[in-house]
């Protein structure tokens, strides 16, 4: 029962290396993500998240084996 | 369509050479192109490299998907996106953006389209090296319109 988690730019470097998943026991959104692989209370506005590859908001639910990414605002092209 | 990601540096002139010699002879009447280039300068601090990350998969199919969303808006034949990952120096170009139609208004229109679009979706990030030697990560895009 986990939840895999990646992080991108600035936010993968403000995390602990290795940190790759989290148990999905108890969790239903996003957000509910963030705080269980950040151990912080809210996840901030600006962080951005997506869902098995896809943008999603941080009220959205999550199940067992999705893939939840957190990144900053995108800066390509 | 054609997306591709580029871990070298890539040549624009032969990108869109091949991107147009891959579709039929006679088929287009227009070709419009954009490219973006790495400047050498960043809000007022000398710059001397860039390392672009992306997410594998995600920008592939987010990209794929900007393609698709253009031929909805447009009358256009195919469209070409290639796009730099990796260590980036000042003067190599970091993305290209091509659109083949009938005619050059649907051209125009989708190639702006489609770099407007990238820039705001596709899931890229830029850390800038500075001739400090400090490392920065570039926080927003400026605005295109």
């Amino acid at each position: 029962m986990a939840i895999k988690v990646k992080f991108f730019a600035s936010l993968r470097e403000q995390q602990p290396e290795g940190l790759n998943a989290v148990d999905a026991d108890g969790i239903q959104t996003i957000a509910d993500v963030w705080e269980r692989a950040t151990s912080t209370q809210l996840m901030p506005a600006h962080v951005l998240c997506s869902v098995n590859l896809e943008h999603r908001e941080p009220h959205e639910a999550v199940k067992d084996g999705d893939e939840v990414a957190f990144f900053p605002p995108v800066t390509g092209g | 369509m054609a997306v591709k990601l580029e871990e070298e540096s890539f040549d624009p002139a032969a990108e869109i050479a091949r991107f147009e010699a891959s579709l039929p002879v006679g088929s287009f009447g227009a070709t419009a192109s954009f490219v973006g280039t790495m400047r050498n300068h960043n809000e007022g601090d000398s710059v001397t490299a860039m390392t672009l990350e992306h997410y594998p998969g995600m920008t592939e199919n987010q990209l794929e998907a900007v393609i698709e969303d253009a031929k909805k808006q447009w009358d256009i034949i195919d469209a070409l996106i290639v796009h730099r990952v990796g260590e980036i120096l000042p003067g190599n170009p970091i993305v290209l953006t091509a659109v083949c139609s009938a005619h050059r208004a649907a051209a125009f229109d989708a190639c702006r389209f489609l770099m407007e679009a990238l820039k705001s979706r596709a899931t890229f990030w830029k850390k800038e090296t500075l001739a400090s030697g400090e490392q920065r990560w570039v926080e927003k895009n400026t605005p295109g319109y």
